[in-house]
């Protein structure tokens, strides 16, 4: 099987935290220990909806040292394809679910001087687990958050208690917004900065880091892409020689491994590389919407994304 | 010409480039000998860098050659000192108060370029983020792997160990952390039995 080790858990608490986002807790069937983590990692959590299999990644926000509970917090996303609601409104505590082992796609640097982290709404998970990783080892760090108002803030007033001086909060509907040319300018030398939110952000963040002058190799930044539905599409494997037809609501990826076909992934949101699969042959235009291949790659018609990209047009063949 | 094409190697071996103009507000060069050549390059294509610069250079053996040229192309902070050992305090005093978008520039001799590179490493600057340029000799800094002495300027293979006196072997082999290369004892084997020595390709 195509992934990294799967852990078999049981629902140990649902916390709601507001009105969109709620926290679940998990503990090991099996009564061993979690493996312990570095603060950014995600788990891909299998859901088994109504015979559909999804498999979606969440940033693990408990403490990385803790081997007895996982926890991931997640938003209700209404529009989306459905695993958040799944999430919030079929699972219940004592439930049996499958996560992956720990993948970290999002680390933190450990040679920097300070760690700046940046997170708008729901991104504020991955920061969760790096702070307590950080406290522990009395690393330098900063956040700043930006959230839509006090009432949707998750973990606000966690954080804000336990370090007053680190935390910075950000009420959009107050029209109080980060400064950003002015929180990058003067940092110390040696100071990474990584940010989790929206795209419009994490963008924002790499455009007045560039302009700036920061090596790259000092911008970190996490944007899972759920995969979008889109028109069904057929597809030739022709290594396993099957013709698999994606539905609309459902990745390529999905369908492959839906007709039992193996095929490689980690995080299952454009970001990792693992899933790439070489095309030969294709007429149609592809629908690129991963972070890996580069802009020369996409228009090469030669490679592509299963777990976020599609297709439309007449035959895909791939290499799979 | 000051450049010196090397030939492919190992990956340990460090590659240089050609230094461009990037963006930022402050900029930091450190150079030695023929490597203000590569600065006198670098001020033609951008008019406005040099007023932001800082730059530390060592003459060697050039003598006023460059030092002259450079007092010319309106640098903000210029210092010339008489070798890398008696810059470093600048240096590191330098990128101890530097911010992020600081942008470094090493040009010369590999010697000087690795020894600036650790410093700036150590200072927090990945060093895939500072931009290299040789030029000038091709003489390296070794390191005697056996009695961990270092020999600056090797320029023939093999050498006599400046500290122990072994028969040392040039090779790729870099450390980062050391800057320098390091050397291996060609005799071990079979004491006294030395190839004649050979200049760096020739
Ligand atoms: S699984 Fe990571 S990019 Fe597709």
């Amino acid at each position: 099987m195509s992934g990294v080790e799967k852990i078999n858990v049981k629902v140990s608490a649902i916390v709601p935290l507001n009105e969109l986002v709620t926290r679940f807790e998990f503990k090991r069937t099996d009564g061993a220990l979690f493996p312990t983590f570095s603060g950014g990692a995600h788990t891909v959590v299998e859901m088994i909806d109504d015979g559909l299999t999804r498999l979606n990644p969440y940033s693990l926000m408990s403490d990385p040292m803790d081997q007895g509970t996982y926890a991931i917090s997640v938003r209700r996303d209404d529009e989306g394809r459905g695993g958040s609601l799944f999430m919030h409104n079929n699972v219940k505590v004592g439930d049996d679910m499958v996560l992956s082992n720990p993948v970290n796609l999002f680390s933190l640097d450990l040679r920097a001087k300070k760690h700046l982290m940046i997170a708008g709404g729901i991104g504020i998970t991955p920061f969760m687990a790096q702070i307590k990783q950080l406290d522990r080892a009395h690393g330098n760090w900063e956040l700043h958050y930006a959230t839509r108002n006090a009432a949707l803030g998750s973990y606000v007033d966690e954080l804000t208690a336990t370090h007053p001086n680190d935390v910075n909060v950000y009420y959009d509907d107050d029209k109080n917004f980060i400064d950003l040319e002015n929180l990058l300018d003067g940092q110390q030398l040696g100071t990474h900065i990584y940010v989790c939110g929206p795209k419009g952000m994490i963008n924002w963040v790499r455009g007045k880091t560039a302009e700036l002058g920061w090596p790259l190799e000092a911008v970190h930044y996490e944007e899972f892409l759920a995969p979008q539905p889109g028109k069904p599409f057929e597809v030739k494997l022709s290594i396993s020689n099957k013709v698999i037809t994606v539905g609309e609501n459902e990745s390529l990826l999905e369908a492959i491994e839906r007709e039992g076909v193996d095929a490689p992934y980690l995080c299952r949101g454009g970001a990792c590389g693992q899933c790439e699969t070489a095309v030969i042959g294709y007429d149609g235009k592809f629908i690129h919407r991963d972070h890996w291949l580069e802009d020369d790659e996409k228009a090469s018609g030669k490679k592509i994304m299963p777990c976020v990209s599609r297709f439309e047009g007449k035959t895909l063949v791939l290499d799979r | 010409m000051s450049k010196f094409n090397f030939p492919e190697s190992i990956r340990s071996r460090p590659t240089y480039g050609t230094l461009e103009a990037r963006a930022g507000k402050s900029h930091l060069f450190v150079a030695d000998a023929e490597g203000a050549e590569a600065i006198i390059d670098l001020a033609k294509t951008d008019d406005s860098l040099m007023a932001k610069s800082h730059v530390i250079y060592i003459p060697k053996d050039t003598g006023e050659k460059y030092t002259s040229q450079l007092e010319k192309l309106g640098i903000n902070q210029l210092y010339v000192g008489p070798s890398f050992a008696a810059a470093q305090a600048r240096l590191q005093r330098t990128l101890e108060r530097a911010h992020m978008g600081l942008q470094l520039y090493l040009t010369g001799t590999e010697g000087l370029m690795g020894q600036a590179q650790r410093d700036a490493m150590t200072a927090g600057i990945p060093h895939t983020a500072i931009q290299t340029e040789h030029r000038g000799s091709i003489g390296r800094r070794m390191q005697c792997v056996h009695c961990k002495g270092i020999t600056e300027d090797v320029k023939i293979d093999p050498f006599v160990c400046s500290h122990c006196g072994l028969n040392l072997f040039v090779r790729d082999h870099y450390s980062r952390r050391l800057a320098a290369f390091q050397a291996v004892c060609i005799d071990a084997e079979d004491p006294g039995n030395v190839p004649p020595s050979v200049e760096l390709y020739s």
